[in-house]
């Protein structure tokens, strides 16, 4: 550390004056080695170029990978990554708390299915339905501004869930107003047009398989939003967005209109939500109410979070990790090896700071072949659940997997495990990590028999235990930058 | 030619609390006016109500004749009112640079669809907003220059921080300026230097200058004239040698017997 020491240091009481500032940059700690080297070159690309960078990589991948499941997958997440983009205008930028977000996801997919389907016989041209649309969402957004303005934080959280169930009660009730049928209730809008650009209808399927068409659209429109985004917030406009969150009462004072900007930054979440929801709409070519509902609001909230909300980065990577890791876990497969791997990377990461976790491992690992073993040697039944090769079938070899799963089981070990849980937290010392190896244990059987026969509550679990450890180890996110909230 | 500040007959209560009363003030273009008093007097209260946070229960409030009681902060901050706060309120997470930036929001036009297309003429605002801004902090030699420009405004001194904030007041491009305690806080060097950038607002910027402080010193160095407040009620008014003898100035900050016994 000897070459840290600022030098003039010891040239006298220097600090604090002009000449400080002025030898700042020969003071600065010199790059040292390959590593700080390549970082130091890499932070020169500018953004535009990680941009082209990372279409162009996006773009390659129906090139390498014909499966149509992955295309579609693909599209998926750059839609999420459209709705992280919009949701970060609102809470990053405008830091707003904006619980109807996704509302305006399904006004635009509404919309859109209202003005090009067979419902009314509507087939507006396109680029023309798409604009009506994302001016419908900006306006509806103004709107729900307006009485939201003067409203921070908790309050204006509730007045926006309670739009976001509006929503929801008009789009489900919406078949019978005064005898006419203009939702479809909860049957939703069937038959919606694909999109129709330069004289091609944009088909879905092309031989069967998911076009790369949309895929490549939709990576378009992310790439024109993101820069425009990008050129408001370098704008006048963002340093009052930003300014407004930091300090609404001095940004007032300093001539920055408060209540238009938090008006303003509503609108353009709402814009970009429902330009995303057309080509949802046009995609699906069906549109029902619950899409738009709170697993899509938390998951899109999740994103924006895990990235770091206020960092265009960020939460393109948060959607860029969350997409296809929700996708993922539906398969038990998948789902097992991402629950050990973050269960193994969890302990090294404490093992980096507390060597004797490596032990609490390796005991757990010895823990499980005895009970398997004893287990095995009582009843055979017992350990003769899933066998199957591979990681799966070594799986099967440590945890206690029984045939049949006495109906008794699953509430109490999920319980248990809960206990043993919270056991662990209020323990300390050594006493902890004997208890950390039964409970890791247990975590590991609960996992295996409860968890996998159950992989839609079993993912938005992985997903919270994967934030929980983000947010303790990086809790502005991970490319979110450091907020001091007070000095 | 009409004072560019008028206060007249101006009360503010909060609940049974008279904090402003039937305050009568002028400020005329050019002048250094020092607003002193104890604690609770009303001081900053009287600036909330000149930048539109508060409205008053009566009286009006006249820049340059005209009546901008009512009108959001905003809106006076446009019209040529810009202040600095008691307790700093800085936007600590954004840039030195950034901080200066946004206060220019209100004398620029560029629109968000402009913004979106980078036109040439938001391009060329942006460029003169930057040169603003850099004209505005090398105000104070190097202190705000160099690296400093990008560092986050959190990372600055307590004292940096008071100049950050004038130097993001002036950025709105103001006729009057409002100062609360800029001294405050500061060692005896760093109130000897502000004493004197005050009074090169006034003749480089060009502002007039309403200010509150207690450190006598500087107010002995600056003022062209002197208000005390008491309980909202301005209880003297003149040069600071006037006001500073002033039998009811001395009660208020030392209590009956000692201006007895002066």
């Amino acid at each position: 550390m000897t070459d840290s020491t600022p030098k003039g240091l010891h040239e006298g009481p220097a600090v604090g004056r002009d000449e400080w500032v002025a030898r700042y940059a020969e003071r600065r700690l010199m790059p040292t080695g390959p590593l700080r080297t390549i970082e130091d070159r890499l932070r020169l690309v500018p953004w535009w170029a990680w941009l082209i960078l990372f279409i162009a990589a996006f773009a390659l991948l129906p090139v390498i990978e014909q499966s149509g499941y992955v295309r579609r997958v693909a599209f998926d997440t750059v839609l999420y990554m459209l709705l992280a983009l919009g949701l970060n205008v609102v809470v990053g930028w405008g830091g707003l708390l904006d619980l109807g977000f996704v509302a305006f996801y399904g006004i635009g997919a509404y919309t859109y299915a209202l003005l090009d389907s067979d419902k009314f016989g509507i087939h507006l041209p396109t680029p023309v339905a798409v604009f009506v649309v994302v001016v419908v969402g900006a306006v509806v957004g103004l709107l729900l501004g307006l009485p939201s303005r003067r409203l921070t934080g908790d309050y204006l959280a509730i007045v926006t869930l309670f739009f976001l169930q509006l929503f929801q009660t008009i789009t489900t009730n919406g078949d019978s107003v005064g005898g006419h049928n203009i939702t479809g209730g909860p049957n939703g809008i069937l038959n919606i047009d694909p999109f129709h650009l330069f004289g091609h209808n944009l088909a879905v399927q092309h031989e069967g398989v998911f076009s790369v068409s949309y895929l490549y659209l939709a990576l378009a429109v992310f790439g024109v939003v993101f820069v425009a985004l990008r050129f408001v917030n370098e704008s006048r406009t963002g340093r009052a967005w930003r300014s407004q969150r930091e300090d609404g009462l001095a940004a007032e004072a300093m001539g920055m209109p408060v209540n238009w900007l938090k008006l303003l930054s509503f609108a353009f979440g709402a814009a970009v939500a429902a330009l995303t929801g057309t080509l949802y709409a046009a995609l699906s070519a069906s549109v029902f109410p619950l899409t738009f509902y709170f697993v899509l609001l938390i998951t899109v909230y999740t994103m924006v979070i895990l990235g770091g909300s206020g960092s265009q980065p960020g939460v393109v990577l948060g959607a860029l990790i969350v997409g296809p890791l929700l996708e993922a876990l539906r398969e038990p497969d998948k789902s097992r090896a991402i629950f050990f791997a973050a269960l193994v990377g969890g302990l090294l990461l404490l093992a980096r700071r507390n060597r004797a976790i490596g032990i609490v491992g390796l005991a757990t690992l010895g823990f499980g072949f005895a009970v398997h073993g004893i287990a095995a040697a009582i009843d055979s039944s017992w350990v003769a659940g899933e066998k199957a090769g591979g990681f799966a079938g070594f799986v099967a070899h440590w945890v206690v997997v029984p045939a049949h799963l006495a109906s008794w089981i699953p509430p109490v070990s999920y319980i248990g495990l809960i206990a043993m849980i919270l056991l662990v937290t209020v323990v300390r010392g050594r006493l902890r990590q004997v208890l950390l190896v039964p409970t890791l244990y247990l975590a590991a059987f609960v996992w295996e028999n409860v968890m996998l026969s159950k992989p839609e509550p079993a993912r938005f679990i992985v997903l919270g235990l994967i934030l929980i450890a983000l947010m303790i180890l990086r809790p502005n996110g991970l490319l979110g930058e450091r907020r001091v909230e007070i000095v | 030619m009409p004072p560019i500040l008028e206060l007249s007959g101006v009360s503010l209560s909060f609940g049974g609390l008279r904090v402003v009363d039937a305050l009568d003030l002028e400020v005329n273009e050019g002048e250094i006016v020092s607003v002193i008093g104890p604690n609770g007097a009303g001081k900053t209260t009287l600036f909330n109500l000149v930048t539109g946070i508060y409205d008053p229960d009566e009286g009006d409030i006249l820049l340059d004749g005209e009546s901008i009681v009512g009108l959001q902060p905003h809106v006076i901050s446009r019209r040529g009112v810009s202040r600095t706060f008691q307790t700093l309120r800085l936007f600590l997470n954004m840039s030195v640079k950034d901080n200066v930036m946004a206060a220019c929001y209100g004398h620029t036009r560029a629109g968000v669809f402009r913004s979106m297309l980078r036109t040439p003429g938001m391009r060329r605002e942006e460029r003169e907003i930057e040169r603003l801004a850099r004209e505005r902090l090398s105000f104070f030699g190097q202190r705000l220059m160099g690296y400093r420009w990008d560092q986050p405004a959190y990372s600055l001194s307590y004292a940096n921080r008071r100049r950050l904030e004038i130097a993001r007041a002036t950025a709105t491009n103001p006729r009057i300026l409002l100062l609360d305690e800029p001294a405050a806080g500061m060692n005896p060097a760093e109130t000897h230097e502000i004493t004197d950038l005050i009074g090169e607002l006034r003749t480089e910027g060009g502002y007039t200058i309403l200010v509150i402080e207690h450190d006598m010193h500087v107010v002995e160095g600056i003022s062209d004239r002197v208000v005390a407040l008491d309980h909202g009620v301005k209880i003297a008014e003149g040069s600071f040698d006037q006001v500073a003898t002033n039998e009811k100035v001395v009660e208020a900050y030392l209590g009956l017997q000692s201006a007895a016994t002066k």
